[in-house]
């Protein structure tokens, strides 16, 4: 399957005609108004919020935002989008602005925020001078202070591949979110990934995003702290050893003799 | 843009990001479009609204003074759950409403008090791409 973050940048790939052809796809129309369904599920909002939606697009995630009560503002990098969603006459508000180069909002501005299928191409630098790094940090330090205490953002996104997943997991967790993923089919070809991430401060288990929606279930890949009671010496430096061995530093190998003292022989 | 969003909004100019600073219109020209009518909503953002800049947009764009304070609003009654409230309030709320959300900028710029970059406006949407050297 062809990706289009390989093809063009945001700005040129989605050009007049295939902005137009994306907007009237009954097939796309469908899968995205299930997917902001689910994002606006994991938001839970109880009240009408104001939501930053980044990569709107021609805001069809934005009129689902409307059906349910909320205030919207949209950002997105492609002129041709933004002209359809003028012409749909969207309720919510638009911005004209690449989310690799931050969320120009003040902080505690947003009760939420959802991108649908848009924060992959932050793993395209697109010039010579833009890093990936960069694009992915400035974005979710803004993102991060944009939003209020405790609020959260759901995201959904197409990784290429398990290392582009991490690289956006990991640089959302160093901008300070606690963060999940949440896997929609997983295991087939229409797997729907969703990074769930959480402003601290309420303490939360992000977990609990998921805790009452119903065929979900919950992979823990958070470390436990091994037990170290009661371990003994040797165990201890085997345990060492092994570390170094899997960052693939040179370990003198195991025998009978490791970990024994050296006593005086005679 | 909204005068809600315009509210929020920030220069993202890189020399900025420490002071955030607050935008301001320039050569505005208004538009107006009906939206339903949500205290609810208005009754969550009222705390978050900076208001004196706030003040300071709506003289600008020639609207009528607004109150010298952030008004506040009495918790929502029991048994009220549109939130709308007493009838001196509601009024209230319908202006904010009307003022927030109904009025947008079409055209125009917005310019950062603090670095003077111009950031265009046209058919309602603001452009804040900036170039690399900026970010």
């Amino acid at each position: 399957m062809s990706r289009p973050e390989d093809i063009l940048p945001p700005n040129l790939f989605y050009d007049d005609i295939s902005a137009r052809k994306y907007t009237s796809s009954s097939r796309i129309l469908s899968i995205q108004s299930d997917m902001a369904h689910r994002a606006l599920e994991l938001l839970h909002l109880d009240q009408p919020s104001f939501i930053l939606d980044i990569g709107c697009g021609s805001g069809l995630s934005g009129e689902i935002l409307t059906s349910e009560g909320h205030m919207w503002v949209g950002m997105d990098i492609s002129e041709s989008m933004l002209a359809i969603a003028v012409d749909r006459e969207v309720e919510g508000d638009l911005l004209y602005a690449d989310m690799g180069q931050g969320v120009p909002f003040r902080p505690g501005s947003f009760d939420a925020a959802v991108s649908i299928s848009a924060i992959q191409w932050l793993c395209n630098a697109e010039t010579a001078d833009v890093t990936v790094d960069n694009r992915l940090k400035t974005f979710f330090e803004t993102l991060y202070a944009s939003l209020k205490r405790g609020g959260r953002a759901a995201l959904q996104f197409y990784p290429k591949d398990d290392k582009q997943r991490d690289l956006i997991c990991k640089a959302a967790i160093k901008a300070g979110f606690a963060a999940g993923i949440l896997e929609d089919e997983p295991g087939t070809k229409q797997v729907k990934v969703y990074l769930v991430l959480e402003v601290g401060g309420t303490g939360g288990d992000i977990t609990q995003a998921v805790k009452d929606l119903e065929g979900v279930e919950v992979q823990d890949g958070r470390s436990k702290r091994e037990k170290k009671k009661g371990e003994t010496r040797r165990e201890w430096i085997g345990r060492k050893k092994e570390r170094e061995r899997r960052k693939g530093k040179v370990v003198k190998k195991d025998s009978k003799y490791t970990g024994r003292k050296r006593r005086i022989q005679f | 843009m909204k005068l809600l969003t315009a509210n929020f909004i920030t220069c993202s100019v890189k020399s900025c990001q420490s002071v955030t600073p607050a935008l301001s219109f320039r050569d505005a020209e208004l538009a107006r479009e009906e939206i339903d009518f949500s205290p609810l909503f208005l009754r969550n953002i009222l705390p978050r609204i900076d208001w004196p800049l706030l003040q300071r947009t709506a003289k600008e764009l020639g609207f009528p003074a607004l109150p010298e304070t952030k008004p506040e609003l009495s918790p929502i009654a029991e048994g009220d759950e549109e939130g709308v409230g007493s009838e001196e309030e509601q009024k209230l709320l319908k202006e904010l409403h009307s003022l927030l959300l109904e009025t947008s900028v079409q055209s125009g710029k917005l310019v950062c008090a603090n670095c003077g970059h111009e950031y265009p406006i046209s058919q309602g949407i603001a452009n804040f791409l900036l170039p690399n050297h900026l970010v």
